[in-house]
């Protein structure tokens, strides 16, 4: 619900404009610098032909043409879209159920704080490395290497043990998972920054109609939370769909075109191919369908909010 | 809170005021290099040859390699390149450079004094970073690049492991090699790893056996789109890796590992062959110094070609042909690559050298793998290379081969389509 | 027996929910407690021991860390970077927000989707013209250069996060305070901002954590080893074939120490709650 100091009603003074605007001069200088000036670059490159270095060739919309036809970049899209939903209802149901746990009075409330945000902090290396361990397939003198497998074979589910990684069938979802792990710190915060600026006295309010948790949960904490929870779904759609240091780590440039998304493919154009103005291309296309995606997240959230 | 901030504003004043490049010596050269595990000994030498000469070596080290060759393209853009650097890119991108204006032709270096400096480095390694007579990238033949170490890629074989499945030589034909299979999985011994999970690595490995099942020749027509991908001498290649996956000689997840995770798994004797270059022998030593392991070249298919390892130069530097201290940079150079300094590199650092005339003082390991140096071949050094993107096409049917999602014969037709669409476009763009 | 019920069902549901607390903390704590571990193996040994304390402890591995990759500079330098570029966030983003929220001004709608739409372009090849640019406005190699671009890097994420949270917050305050005659800088630095603790509490260990682990742009933007941040330190360790564990597991333990210990400040600022409506400092 926002508010504004001056009421609509009242025509704005040009001094008030411009002493408003001052409080964003700033940031809009730094921007118009460091990010339009590489983002019309970003565009201009699209529709050339360049290798890194040497002569451009200007090709117009040949690129995004080749882009259109191109079936491992659309494959490696659905691939950030399925990582993306997974993170969005696994790694966000439980950033939020750790959230509300967290927001209540309980003990170790400090430690879990701290614990919680660890996979964050970790450096990718780490990660990887740890990961790479844990879903190892391998085996040593007749014993797992990997642990999930180990684990799995001591706890008398020999049937469940899998090559994790390197089954098309299950890699990406691994991936899903260890990106939601990585991740449900940032949620987990911002959720709980979120509930703490709940004003306690609607819960009270609550109570004292008689309502249960579950009716609380619902009339209460969900609506004032939604703006904080558009905003998590929003970064968390933004930071699925561009993943792929892990993806590096965990199964390297492997399993045919099975883990490939955007951003390898990018990389892949820039430095595999070395064809720049179709990496490019392939940024500017990303970058539209994300802002497609997220504009009609933010106009279901303002219907959602009015209804 | 009121403390914090006054602190805060301290400090990012003072960050503020803390710019300021530094001032460009004549009596210095700057490298910027990429090798992380030879920063130290380089920079031994850089204090030895100020000593010498009062010239200082500045280095840069910048790592991974990819965040290095996007320096070095993004500095070639503004022009602000330094006076020694590497460019870590394919023939091609080396040519485009020199075509730009920064790589200076060191040939008449190299021929001067009777072809001294020429002579006393193995022409394999010269030959990575020469351009031929004629060759495709349109650049005048010569010398453009210097290489300070020389590596190839070979297998590589774990003599207990052999042992415990009763074998005593490494293979020298391919079906000894299925038959060792064999054997070593009956011991339960994981026959063979490698980081097929990196591209270039399963291109090396496809590529010796191209050669060596059709020669050189009928690869190069094919890059020429002479001869197609259906061909079935190129079907029996796509088939070595179906027959090797369903021999199950494959490790388990062999096409998700990265270099360093096969290079562990070897190490910890966890496999008993390793497709891998001579830079192992450091990694090795580190993680498990009690391996007893040998150097061989692949397990020949075609007896009546050759089985060329690909190898040559290791790392080359280049100089900047806009720098004010070319000459200075070509001195330190023919100075890094001389016998002292070339045997210090190599003792440091076990890499092979790039001076015959160093070769004396290697480990027995090394030492088998210098024995095929002046035989090595490289995509640098052909006559043309293939089109990156059926290249791309290429490893990853072979990655669907070995994980049993395709056959050879589709991987041969996709890699085909994929060749007559890249041909069609070069045709376009030359009308 | 309705009591006795509803105690049963407060104890099962308290224990159901530290189990699960528990579970998610162990799949948490175990990365940081294998990396500290390996810190203090070898190279020969990391893999092979699969015993949860090593037997021989190599305190050393610290000492070679900080040595070999000269961490001391480094540190400094990646101190620096994210104070400042921190400061500068939340400084330039909280006042753009702020205003987003509360002022009017032409063309405010229009820039504020242009950040929020900036996060969603990924930029990988624009970093070569981003150096160009720098070079020609004589930023590239300094400190100030790669501050301003990090601090380019931040703004959008910490703008939306910010607004979000001053459009929540009731206006009653400021109201009173505007009738008091304060300013439009005045309510924001007295007023909004501190009841904003939380967002920026949050948007700090963002950046914070950003700025610390970033590297790319570092490496491309700074030539000087004078000038890089710790990673540019730990890349050492972690060389194209040969990668020294122990020694880099040391180097990420210590690179992880100072993150956590802005975490731990900054966190409890986001659950200091509504009840501290009194100004902070």
């Amino acid at each position: 619900m926002t508010s504004f100091m001056e009421p609509r009603v009242v025509s704005l003074k040009p001094l008030d404009a411009f002493k408003n605007f001052l409080f964003v001069l700033p940031a809009v200088l730094i921007f118009s610098i460091f990010y339009i000036y590489p983002f019309i670059e970003l565009i201009r490159l699209s529709l050339h032909q360049w290798q890194g270095i040497g002569p451009m060739a200007f090709v117009g919309l040949q690129n995004f043409k080749e882009l259109a036809s191109d079936q491992v970049w659309w494959q490696s899209m659905g691939h950030a879209f399925y990582i993306t939903i997974i993170a969005l209802t696994f790694q966000n149901a439980l950033a939020f159920s750790l959230a509300l746990a967290c927001d209540r009075e309980i003990r170790l409330k400090r430690f879990y704080r701290v614990v919680f945000f660890i996979p964050p902090v970790l450096s990718e290396v780490v990660v990887g490395i740890v990961w790479n361990w844990i879903l190892n397939a391998g085996t040593q003198n007749g014993q797992n290497i990997g642990l999930l497998n180990h684990f799995l074979v001591q706890s008398g589910l020999p049937n469940l043990v899998h090559n994790w990684l390197s089954d098309p069938k299950t890699a990406l979802t691994c991936i899903a998972i260890v990106h939601s792990w990585k991740g449900f710190g940032w949620g987990f915060i911002l959720l709980l920054a979120g509930l703490q600026t709940i004003d306690r006295q609607l819960y009270e309010a609550a109570k004292v109609d008689g309502a249960g948790s579950w009716s609380t949960f619902w009339n209460v904490t969900i609506p004032m939370m939604l703006p904080v929870i558009m905003v998590v779904v929003i970064l968390t759609i933004l930071g699925s769909m561009q993943v792929f240091v892990l993806i590096l780590s965990l199964v390297n440039q492997g399993l045919v075109y099975h883990t490939e998304v955007p951003v390898t493919r990018i990389l892949w154009s820039m430095s595999g191919t070395n064809q720049f103005g179709y990496a490019c291309a392939q940024a500017v296309i990303l970058g539209i369908i994300l802002v497609i995606v997220s504009f009609t997240l933010k106009k279901l959230s303002n219907y959602m909010k009015q209804a | 809170m009121k403390k914090l901030l006054t602190w805060l504003c301290c400090a990012f004043l003072v960050a503020m005021s803390g710019c300021g490049q530094p001032q460009k010596a004549s009596n210095q050269i700057e490298v910027w290099h990429w090798m992380t595990d030879r920063q130290e000994a380089l920079e031994f030498l850089a204090q030895q040859y100020e000593k010498e000469t009062g010239i200082k070596v500045k280095l840069e080290l910048f790592a991974p390699s990819d965040a290095y060759s996007q320096k070095v393209i993004a500095a070639a853009q503004a022009n602000v390149l330094p006076d020694i650097y590497g460019i870590l890119d394919k023939k091609a991108i080396f040519a485009s450079f020199i075509k730009a204006g920064y790589v200076a032709d060191l040939t008449p270096e190299f021929k001067a004094d009777n072809g001294a400096w020429e002579k006393a480095i193995f022409p394999k390694a010269l030959d990575n970073n020469r351009f031929v007579e004629g060759n495709v990238d349109g650049i005048g033949p010569g010398i453009y690049g210097v290489p300070i170490d020389v590596t190839n890629i070979q297998l590589v074989y774990n003599r207990n492991l052999l042992k415990k499945a009763g074998i005593i030589k490494p293979p020298q034909t391919f079906d000894e090699f299925l038959a060792q299979i064999g054997a070593l999985k009956r011991v339960g011994v994981t026959p063979f790893v490698s980081g097929f999970g990196e591209m270039w690595l399963l291109d090396c490995f496809v590529s010796n056996y191209a050669f060596n099942i059709m020669g050189e020749n009928k690869v190069f027509a094919t890059f020429r789109g002479e001869v197609p991908y259906t061909d079935p001498d190129w079907i029996k290649v796509f088939g070595v890796f179906q027959t090797l996956a369903k021999k199950g000689a494959f490790i388990e997840g062999i096409v998700t590992k990265g270099n360093k995770y096969a290079e562990q798994d070897f190490a910890l004797e966890r496999a008993a062959f390793a497709f891998n270059g001579s830079w192992c022998v450091n990694v090795y030593h580190d993680m498990n110094p009690a391996l007893d392991y040998g150097v061989t070249a692949l397990p020949v298919m075609n007896p009546a070609k050759p089985m060329k390892m690909w190898g040559g130069a290791g790392s080359s530097f280049v100089v900047n042909n806009n720098s004010t201290n070319k000459d200075k940079a070509i001195v330190f150079l023919k100075w890094l690559t001389a016998k002292e300094q070339q045997s210090i590199l190599a003792e440091k650092t076990n890499n092979l050298p790039a001076n015959r005339a160093a070769m004396s003082s290697l480990s027995k390991v090394l030492a088998d793998f210098a024995k095929i140096v002046d035989s090595t071949t490289h995509p640098a050094i052909w006559p043309l290379n293939e089109d990156p993107l059926v290249v791309e096409a290429f490893d990853k049917g072979i990655q669907a081969i070995i994980i049993g999602e395709a056959t050879p014969e589709k991987v041969a037709k996709d890699v085909q389509q994929v060749k007559e669409h890249q041909m069609g476009k070069k045709a376009q763009r030359s009308l | 027996m309705f009591g006795n019920k509803y105690v049963i069902e407060s104890f099962a549901k308290n224990t159901f929910i530290h189990i699960f607390l528990m579970v998610v903390t162990v799949s948490c704590l175990f990365p940081i407690f294998w990396m500290v571990r390996s810190s203090l193996m070898t190279n020969a040994t990391i893999f092979v021991d699969h015993a949860l304390l090593p037997k021989e402890l190599h305190w050393q591995n610290y000492a070679i860390a900080w040595t070999k990759g000269n961490f001391g500079v480094y540190f400094l330098n990646s101190m620096i970077y994210t104070v400042s570029v921190v400061f500068g966030i939340v400084l330039v983003s909280s006042l753009a927000a702020y205003a987003f929220s509360r002022l009017q001004f032409p063309g405010r709608n229009v820039l504020f989707i242009m950040f929020v739409a900036a996060m969603m372009v990924p930029l990988p090849g624009s970093f070569v013209p981003l150096f160009v640019l720098m070079n020609k406005l004589h930023l590239a190699n300094t400190r100030i250069g790669y501050i301003f671009c990090m601090i380019n890097v931040g703004l959008s994420v910490s703008i939306l996060l910010l607004k979000t949270f001053f459009d929540k917050m009731s206006p009653d305050l400021e109201n009173a305070a505007r009738i008091d005659g304060c300013n439009r800088i005045q309510i924001w630095w007295h007023v909004a901002l501190p009841l904003a603790a939380p967002a920026i509490a949050v948007i700090v260990i963002y950046n914070s954590l950003n700025v610390w682990n970033e590297y790319i742009l570092a490496t491309l933007l700074l030539n000087d080893k004078g000038l890089m941040p710790l990673q540019r330190g730990l890349m050492v360790f972690n060389g194209a074939y040969q990668v020294d564990y122990p020694v880099l597991m040391a180097g990420l333990t210590m690179t992880a120490v100072p993150i956590i210990v802005v975490y731990l400040i900054m966190q409890r600022h986001i659950v200091k709650g509504l009840s501290s409506g009194a100004i902070v400092g």
